[in-house]
């Protein structure tokens, strides 16, 4: 049975990243999951299948535009280009939510296709804080912005990732969007405490939550070095993480992310059905 | 220490470059190794955008040839925009300007179908004309009409089968290449995009209208190129490809 209730905010419910090879079997029965999320520079196309399939989808789900390409921690100026195609985009799907990364991805008009870190320091802080609000301003409404997974720090941060990132939240109006697999994964990368982290973050303010596979690797030192890579099952810490989570902030919507060695649709489905029973377990 | 991104794409992209410092571990030490994981996504996840951007270039090439040349392109030429579905618009001319694939002269114009083909998947959808619309005019009303053609329109020219090359290497059991020169003609009827071989002179003749030329000055643009164009026969390929989506026949 597809939703039939209002499309305009996500539900504190579990939804998956959109694949077009599912659409078929979503189309059809969506099963547990209950919103889409799409990255928003895979429908800049001007047309054709892409763009027919997404008008279809948000006839039938809410659905999260999620940009990966805008470069949001750019040293940069922000491409007014892209910046006119997210207007774009976000104007007619009209989409229930927009996230972008804490990240960037672009320098000296190259794009990297990648998420790079960024230090933490009053100057990156004001920058990105500039553009969040250039962006809020041009598409007009509010966006939620993520936190990064790290392999590595900035010697000249002087903010913790929380407090920067409820900092920018409170001086843009932005909401934030909590990968708890991310948490985890820049836990055991920098050795802190998962647990820890969303203790200090401002949940008040998360409007989404992502979930995901990560591999493992190890660094020069032979210790473990985990990499955000989205290519299989979300482990069980991570879902404990997100009970951990859930518990402290009440039910939010819950997103599988799987980008890579994309699995046929009754795994993607198993994985949001998972997020649902631990959505049960909280209380409203 | 602060670390400029121009330092750190520069370290990104050439791995002979020393990690900046100032990026460090959670123990205050030199991140190394850790600024691999950067160096890798990137090349990788760039390398596989070539690849599904460039699937019979890859087939023709093998993975293991494929994953080098992307390596050097994308160093040569990083993306310029966050749309991966353009990516490789200078990967024609790059295979050609490559001394040790000479001996395949081909690539170029096989690589130049592919960008064709993934134009027009993401061109603006067009709706046709009738299928009839063209036949209520008379001969002389017909060679006075301009066509507005489908934005998923492309054309492609080249001296190499590059049509028989593409469909031997997407197809069971497609015919093998034969040498010949091969012009193609790619519409999007619905969703999928359609290669077709033009017939000789209709690539002239497309190119014309698409300039804004009649059908009759097109015409004879397409006669003089070549004495045996087959007006009849091109025109055909446009209308089953649903290609044309407006007439004006003013004259």
């Amino acid at each position: 049975m597809l939703d039939t209730a209002a499309h305009d905010r996500l539900p504190a419910a579990p939804g998956v990243g959109y694949k077009p090879q599912h659409f078929a079997q979503i189309t059809a029965d969506p099963g547990s999951v209950k919103w889409l999320e799409i990255h928003a520079e895979n429908y800049m196309g001007d047309g054709g299948r892409p763009i027919a399939q997404l008008r279809h989808l948000s006839e039938n789900f809410a659905m999260s535009v999620h940009g990966v390409g805008l470069s949001i921690g750019g040293e940069g100026p922000l491409d007014t280009d892209h910046l006119a195609r997210l207007k774009h985009l976000v104007g007619w799907l009209n989409p229930a939510s927009f996230s972008e990364h804490l990240a960037w991805s672009t320098h000296d008009s190259h794009f990297y296709n990648d998420l790079l870190p960024l230090p933490y320091t009053d100057t990156s802080l004001q920058r990105i804080c500039d553009h969040i609000n250039e962006l809020q301003d041009t598409i007009g409404r509010r966006m939620l912005l993520e936190n990064p997974s790290s392999y590595l720090a900035f010697a000249e941060s002087t903010w913790s990732e929380p407090e920067f990132l409820a900092e920018i939240s409170r001086r843009t109006g932005c909401g934030l969007l909590l990968d708890v697999n991310n948490v985890f994964v820049s836990a055991t990368n920098l050795d802190f405490s998962p647990q820890g982290y969303i203790d200090a973050f401002p949940l008040d303010k998360v409007g989404e939550i992502h979930l995901g596979g990560h591999d493992e690797d190890e660094d020069g030192h032979g210790r473990p070095l985990l990499i955000d890579s989205h290519g299989r099952e979300v482990v069980d810490p991570v879902w404990a993480l997100l009970d951990y989570t859930l518990a402290k902030s009440g039910p939010k919507p819950v997103l599988i992310e799987w980008d890579n060695d994309v699995p046929d649709w009754p795994v993607l489905e198993a994985e949001a059905a998972r997020a649902a029973t631990a959505l049960e377990r909280v209380p409203a | 220490m602060s670390v400029s991104q121009t330092e750190f794409t520069r370290a990104m992209m050439d791995a002979g470059q020393p990690v900046p410092d100032g990026l460090i571990d959670h123990q205050d030490q030199p991140a190394g190794r850790r600024f691999s994981v950067y160096r890798n996504n990137v090349a990788v996840s760039l390398t596989e955008a070539m690849h599904s951007a460039f699937p019979v270039i890859a087939k023709l090439l093998g993975k293991q040839n494929m994953d080098g040349l992307a390596g050097i392109y994308l160093r040569q030429h990083p993306p310029s925009s966050p749309l991966m579905m353009f990516y490789g618009e200078h990967f024609p001319a790059f295979l050609e300007g490559m001394e040790q694939l000479q001996h395949l002269g081909y690539l170029g114009d096989v690589a130049r179908l592919e960008l064709a083909l993934r134009r027009a998947y993401h061109a603006a959808d067009a709706a046709p004309i009738a299928p009839d619309a063209l036949g209520a005019l008379t001969p002389g009303q017909l060679m006075d009409t301009r066509l507005s053609l489908a934005p998923a329109v492309q054309v492609v020219c080249s001296p190499w089968p590059i049509h028989a090359i593409w469909r031997y290497n997407t197809e069971n059991g497609a015919p093998k290449p034969e040498p010949q020169a091969q012009d193609v003609l790619v519409t999007r009827p619905e969703f999928d995009p359609i290669p077709q071989v033009l017939p000789p002179g209709g690539a002239t003749w497309i190119r014309a209208l698409m300039k804004g030329a009649t059908i009759g000055e097109a015409l004879e643009q397409a006669a003089a190129a070549d004495e045996t164009f087959d007006l009849g026969a091109t025109l055909a390929l446009l209308l089953q490809g649903g290609a044309i989506t407006g007439l004006d026949s003013k004259g």
